[in-house]
């Protein structure tokens, strides 16, 4: 097994991320695709908590619950946008998000 | 120990990251993406995060899911989605992951340092990550981003509502 040190964080959340991009871009479904990019944000969460960590540096651990905050609002009003549009189209269809102009 | 650990909550992490984005029902994904939180809490456990532990319980896996989870009941999503992406465009999107991926790796190979810690020593001897230092690191250097945070939540709680509100004022 051996010693687990930065750099298996490191390829830990790339992985996590590229995971999250693919879901993002193969899902029409707009609910999985927020996910996607929880996933996203959470690689990068692992990343900065790691690296915190293993410098022993609080500021990184600092950033992690600033993006936790910034993903909070912004799923509150995402899903807020979603409901709106679902109620016009009745469907969470990414296609039918072309219609939104200007 | 401590590796069986890690490569145990990685694998469990990726099986149910990749759940989320396969699994045909929207409800299954966000109950894999609650099984993905739960994992990455195990990994800020491994790194003695105990303050993010704590809030990625409540904020993550609490608070958001159960966002994810009200609003997939509130749709009526019974006869699922008409159109799927097709079987070229899928393809073309986890080969642009792949690639994504092997780029991203490519480039941290590269630029790797030398292995800073052990985690067996780091997990025993950071203190980085418990209530106080952190408390102190928020409110004496990062006082002014934490109070404009608020202001944020509180625009966003303005404008989930104003746009959650039927009818709206168009």
């Amino acid at each position: 097994m051996g010693t687990i040190t930065l750099d298996h964080y490191v390829y830990l959340a790339t992985a996590l991320f590229s995971v999250g991009v693919a879901g993002v871009l193969i899902r029409r479904n707009i609910l999985v695709m927020f996910m996607g990019i929880e996933l996203m944000l959470n690689a990068v969460n692992i990343l900065l908590a790691a690296t915190s960590a293993f410098r022993g540096d609080s500021s990184g651990q600092v950033f992690v619950f600033f993006i936790m905050l910034v993903a909070a609002a912004e799923i509150a009003v995402g899903l807020a946008i979603l409901t709106t549009i679902y109620r016009n189209t009745r469907s969470i269809d990414i296609k039918h998000y072309n219609r939104l102009k200007g | 120990m401590i590796a069986i650990a890690f490569y145990l909550l990685t694998g469990l992490l990726f099986v149910a990251a990749l759940l989320v984005i396969l699994s045909r029902s929207p409800m299954s994904s966000v109950l894999w993406m609650v099984v993905a939180f739960f994992a990455i809490t195990g990994h800020y456990v491994l790194l003695n995060a105990q303050f993010l532990v704590v809030v990625n319980l409540i904020v993550y896996a609490g608070a958001i899911m159960v966002l994810f989870i009200y609003t997939i009941m509130l749709l009526d999503l019974s006869k699922g989605l008409k159109h799927k992406r097709s079987i070229l465009v899928r393809l073309a999107g986890i080969v642009s992951g792949g690639l994504l991926l092997t780029v991203l790796v490519a480039a941290m190979r590269r630029s790797s340092e030398a292995a800073v810690g052990d985690l067996a020593l780091v997990g025993q001897t950071s203190f980085v990550g418990l209530v106080k230092p952190l408390g102190l690191a928020l409110f004496r250097d990062f006082l002014v981003p934490f109070e404009l945070s608020s202001a944020l939540f509180l625009a966003a709680l303005v404008g989930a509502i104003a746009l959650g509100k039927k009818g709206g004022t168009d």
